[in-house]
Order: C-alpha cells, then structure tokens, then sequence
C-alpha cells in the first residue's frame, strides 16, 4: 500500500469512526446518565435514514431536511422518553432490555407499513457530489468529508454542552449522584427527558447523514448497532470521549481490516474488543 | 401393566412415523384423484415479487397444456415461506404432512431450501427448485426426489473467467458479499479466470448486506488491475455500481460480474451501469422466437414484463408436466417419474436445456452488456453448462 493509498484509506477510517461515534455517544449518554440499557438505539439510526429519504425528496435542500428531521425526531424522543422509557429507569436491565427489544419489532413492523421493503436510495445534493483528486488516481468523495466536517462539529458541540454548559453540568450532576442532584434543585425528570431526546437525536442525524452513501433498507439499525455496542464496551460504558476515541478505533480496525486482510474483517473488531477488555475489563475509559 | 405399556409405546411409535411422513402422505394420497401441488415461495418481504413471478410462470406452463398434469386435475396449495431460514422446516412440512402434497415447488431463498431440503430427503416428496442456487442441493445433499430447474451459484461465473480473459484482461480483482452465494459465485469464478491463464490478485469482501463499498474502491483504484469481478445483487447491486462510477473506476477499470449484478436495478442504477458486462443463463432481449412469444404470452396473462424468476417459474412447469406425463399422472410410481425427470429436455425461453446427472440445468450462458438500460446479448459466454456436482452420491 502506498502513501497515498494509506492516507485515503485513513480518511475512510476516520470518516466510519465518526459516524460511528455519534451513534455511540447517543448510546453511551443513555445508559451512563439514565443506567437505561437500549437496543432500540439502531431503530432510531435507521429512523432518521428513512426520515432523510422523505424529507430530502420532500424539501429537495439538504439543510431543510436535516434540520426539519432533526427537530422531527428529537420531538419522537421526548413523546417516547414520556411515554414508555421513564417507567422503566428504576426496573431491572432485563426488563429494559425486553422492552427495547419488542420496540425494534414495532419500529420495524411501521417502517414497513410507512416506507414498504424496497431498498431506496437517496441521491447525494448536486453541490456535494463529485470527488477531490488527490493523486492521478485516486480521489476523495467531497460527500464524505462533508459527513466528517458535520459529524465532528456535533462531537465539539457535545463536549462543550457536557463539559461548560449549565445544562451540562446538571446533567453530570445527575449522573453522578441523582438524589443529591435532585435535593439540589435540579429537575431530573427534565434532564432525564433532555438526554434521551438528544441520543435519540444523534442517532437520526447519523441515519439523515449516511442514507446517501449507505442505502435505505430494513433492518439497517442491526449491524450498526452491534458496532455501537462495540465501540461502547471498547470505550467504556457512560464515557463520551471513550466512545470517540473507540469509535475512530474501530474506523482504523475495520477499514484496514477491509484492505488488508478481506477474509477475517468481520471478525477483527471483535478481536480488537476481545484484546481491550483481556487489558482493561471496564473499557478504555472508564469513568 | 405390560399390555397398556405396549399400547402406549406402538402408538408412540405410530405417532412418530407418522410425523416423519413415513406412513400419513402414501394413506392419502391413494385417496385423492388430483394431484396436489404444493407452493413453497415468499409472498411477503423482499423476495415477494420473485414467489409471485416463479407462481405465475409455473401455472403458465401448465395452463398452455390445458391445465392438468398427466390427463389428472390439480389442486393447489400455497405457503409463503417469508425467506425465512430458521422457518423452512416448519414450513416444508405443513405443505407434506398437513397437505399432504405430491410435488413441492420451492424456494428462492438458499437458506430456506436448506430446510426444504432436509424434509424432502426425510419424507422422499418430490422437490422442484425455481430459483435457489446454493451448490448443496445438487452436490452434497442431492436426492434422487430433488431436481433443480434454474442454476447453482457457481453456474453464471463459470462462464465469466474465460469471457474476460478473451477480452484481454489478464489480471482482476474479485469482490462480494462474504455469505454462501458470494462465496459459492467465487469459486466459479476462480476456477473458470485461473484455468484460462487470469491471475486474481485479491479477493476482496464485506458481510452481507453491507453497502459501504468506499474502502475496498479506493483499495481497488490504488491496485490498478486490469478489471474487476463481482457478485451482487437487488439494491446492493445498484448502490455498487453507483459507487463504482463515484469512485471515479468506471471508464477505468472495466467491471464485470454474475448475472444477478444487472436484474431488475438498471433504473435504479442508471448511466452508471451503461457498459458493464455479465455472464447468465437468461436475458430478457434474447432474440429467439421461443423467448418472444413467452414474453408477449406472459405480458397477456399477467399485465406484467416476464423475468429471470418468471422463466425459472415456467421451467419448473415444464418439467413437472414432462414427469407427469410419463406416469399418466400417477406421481407415486417414483422410479419411472425421476427417470423422466432426470432424462427431460426443456424447450425453454431461455434456450433449450437438459438435466445434468446430478439434477441440474445443463444450459448456455449468455453474455451480456448494459446498453440504454437493457442487457443485452452480445453472444454466448459457455455452451451446454454443467455443475460439478462434486460430492454428490444419489442413494
């Protein structure tokens, strides 16, 4: 592999990684802050992929789309926080579990009677498509740093709402210690309802982003859910930088793994994570 | 004490082998003055189309002869296998045990007819495939009661090698899914482009139904072969060719693949399939009277453009009328009914084909060429094709 290859195939990675990490930073938040363990998480990635089909075709802007979906599928997430998850913070994991369970099947069931089987595509807006030249033969989607440039303006975001925001720091306030929290002032109620919404809005943003260059189909939240769970555990449940710096690793494993050693990609990831947790049992970064 | 255990254990025993179709279907079916033809096929999910192109095609054939199998009336039963694996079994044996069937006409799926397969082995009903391609059902596991009348996985690219080295390309990449068609595609592939002199100089994969073909493009464009190999198929397909083109390899790097990779996407893929090259054993534009008078039968009857799925459907009508017809209609004199089978000459839309000794199409292979959204025939690939049949022993 030559250098210009090498640094092609890295903007792959770090592309894959940073998709994947908005994903992941959704899951994370909701299980670190609300202990809530959700495997609906993939429904709501394919959610926004399906949203951004409607809508693209709809609007024919890229901005209105993502913008309208994204206020469209935060809103589904507060009505979902409210009506079902925040019943069931204080129930055992395996309760949670079943539920966000039967809720893939619900999820899939609408999709299908809403969007029907077929595998749609969603055509990339006209101002982004084409690629940058690097060398005489290979050359770079513009898309795909376009997905990267918003993916990682949405990780700086998240950081600076966590970390030096009010809202941020009640929301740490709560994980940390929620009675304290709340005999403190702090609505946890809200904060909970805010968290949710805002991981159920990452991962529709990330479906809204990827659906040109992925495809629309059923049951496109299974495999991206598994990386997700992936990049959780390698990162360190309830950690955001942790599932940054996962994320970007699985990008490098799976990407190289693709090139380099076709016949055992699939299995690398897991390899990887195997390796982590032989090492570190509670992740990179625990908190 | 000793009698009530000896009841209780014969009926036990009775019970099972009347589970297993040991004893129930032969009871009935010397009862019954139709013969009872079962549908195995998806009629929901993503293959629906093709359950109900295979279903229309076979009641065609058989319609065209008025309706009836061996001077015998038919009555016909239907279960949709949802393409689902892990309920073929369960499935296959509603239409032999409950039905009671003679001949099980199913499926698409690879995975599915698995399941078929082991309840046709178990219970001996008579198996017709209208689609499913895995090698196993022909090689393997083969039975003297399962015939196939549409190709194996491997059948389309083992006529692609010699296609591409003809056309001066020396070295090639292959890529695909990695799951059994995928795999099973390949090793027709490489053994057809080694034996004519090609060098494959990397197999690249993805699980299957990934579409992010981004890294192993950039990895081709930077390998420079002289053309790439593939196997994909339905929205996948169409989103690979798509990307090929983004990636700047088309116009560059010629792209070739199975068949599969341009049916039924060529809209959806648009100018970016324009050129590409495929081996099959069918092509709607086929120029022979036979493929145009089923084409325009077909449009009359179903208001739709007959496929692939459509002619595979008709075959299996085919067959079955020819092995009916040399029993009179009597589907329980087994060894006459599969001698007819296995001698049975199709006089097919997609060109005449026989049955190989291990109960598969011995048939031509087109090759074919993207042109204004239409593959058409640009000669044949591989006369009279035969599958292996590797490690299959009838018994």
């Amino acid at each position: 592999m030559d250098f210009a290859t090498f640094l092609i195939q890295l903007l792959n990675s770090v592309q894959y990684g940073l998709l994947l990490f908005m994903l992941a930073a959704g899951l994370t938040l909701i299980f670190g802050i609300m202990g809530v363990v959700n495997l609906a998480h993939g429904s709501f990635y394919m959610l926004g992929a399906y949203l951004g089909y409607s809508l693209s075709a709809a609007f024919d802007n890229l901005a209105w789309a993502l913008g309208v979906g994204t206020l469209l599928a935060v809103a589904f997430g507060f009505a979902l926080e409210w009506l079902l998850f925040r019943h069931f913070y204080h129930r055992d994991h395996l309760d949670q579990v079943l539920l966000t369970f039967g809720l893939i099947y619900i999820f899939e069931e609408l999709r299908s009677i809403v969007w029907g089987d077929e595998v749609h595509g969603v055509a990339i807006p006209a101002l982004l498509d084409g690629s940058l030249p690097l060398t005489d033969t290979l050359s770079y989607p513009i898309y795909r740093l376009f997905m990267s440039g918003i993916c990682l303006v949405i990780a700086a975001g998240l950081y600076l709402l966590i970390s030096k925001t009010r809202l941020g720091m009640k929301i740490r306030a709560g994980a940390f210690n929620r009675d304290m929290a709340e005999s403190l002032g702090v609505n946890i109620k809200l904060i909970h309802a805010t968290v949710f919404a805002l991981g159920v809005g990452l991962a529709a943003v990330a479906g809204m982003v990827a659906a040109p260059v992925s495809s629309v189909y059923p049951n496109m939240g299974a495999s991206v859910l598994i990386m997700c769970f992936v990049v959780v555990v390698i990162g360190g449940i309830g950690s955001v930088r942790g599932a940054l710096i996962a994320a970007l690793l699985v990008g490098l494993v799976d990407t190289f793994g693709k090139v380099l050693l076709p016949s055992m990609a699939s299995m690398l990831v897991y390899m990887l994570m195997a390796a982590v947790l032989l090492w570190k049992p509670e992740g990179l970064f625990k908190q | 004490m000793t009698t009530r255990r000896l009841v209780l254990s014969r009926s036990a025993a009775l019970v099972g082998a009347a589970s297993s179709g040991l004893i129930l279907p032969s009871m009935v079916r010397a009862q019954s003055g139709k013969v009872r033809v079962g549908f195995m096929l998806p009629y929901t999910g993503t293959y629906a189309q093709l359950g109900v192109a295979i279903e229309n095609g076979v009641r065609m054939a058989i319609d065209q002869q008025g309706g009836k199998l061996g001077g015998r009336e038919i009555e016909w039963f239907k279960v949709d296998d949802e393409s689902e694996p892990s309920k073929g079994v369960e499935n296959a044996s509603k239409l032999v045990q409950r039905d009671k069937v003679d001949v099980l006409i199913g499926t698409v799926h690879s995975g599915v007819q698995m399941g078929i397969q082991k309840v046709a082995r178990d219970t001996g009903v008579l198996n017709l495939i209208p689609n499913a391609g895995v090698l196993a059902a022909t090689r393997s596991l083969c039975a003297p009661n399962v015939f196939r009348a549409s190709y194996t996985n491997s059948q389309p690219t083992l006529a692609l090698g010699k296609a591409m080295m003809d056309r001066g390309h020396k070295k090639a990449v292959w890529i695909s899914w990695k799951y059994a068609a995928g795999d099973e595609a390949l090793e027709g592939f490489k053994q057809s482009y080694t034996a004519a002199g090609g060098t494959i100089v990397k197999e690249l994969g993805l699980p299957f139904p990934n579409v992010e073909f981004q890294a192993l493009l950039t990895e081709i464009a930077a390998l420079k072969p002289d053309a790439v190999a593939c196997f994909f198929a339905g929205g996948g397909a169409a989103k690979f060719i798509k990307d090929y083109a983004a990636a700047g390899l088309k116009g560059k790097i010629p792209l070739y693949g199975s068949g599969f990779l341009t049916e039924g996407i060529l809209d959806a893929a648009g100018p970016a399939a324009e050129g590409i090259v495929t081996t099959m054993h069918y092509a709607d534009s086929l120029d022979t009277p036979r493929n145009k008078q089923f084409r325009l039968e077909y449009a009359k009857a179903f208001r739709s453009q007959p496929d692939v799925y459509a002619v595979q459907g008709y075959d299996t009508g085919l067959l079955l009328i020819q092995g009916a017809n040399a029993v009179k209609g009597d589907m329980s004199a087994k060894p006459a009914l599969y001698k007819a089978l296995e001698g049975a000459v199709i006089d097919s839309p997609r060109g005449k084909w026989t049955m190989s000794k291990f109960h598969n199409p011995v048939q031509d292979i087109y090759l074919r060429q993207v042109e204004n959204k239409e593959n058409k025939v640009i000669g044949v690939a591989a006369k009279a094709l035969a599958d292996s049949g590797a490690g299959c022993r009838m018994g």
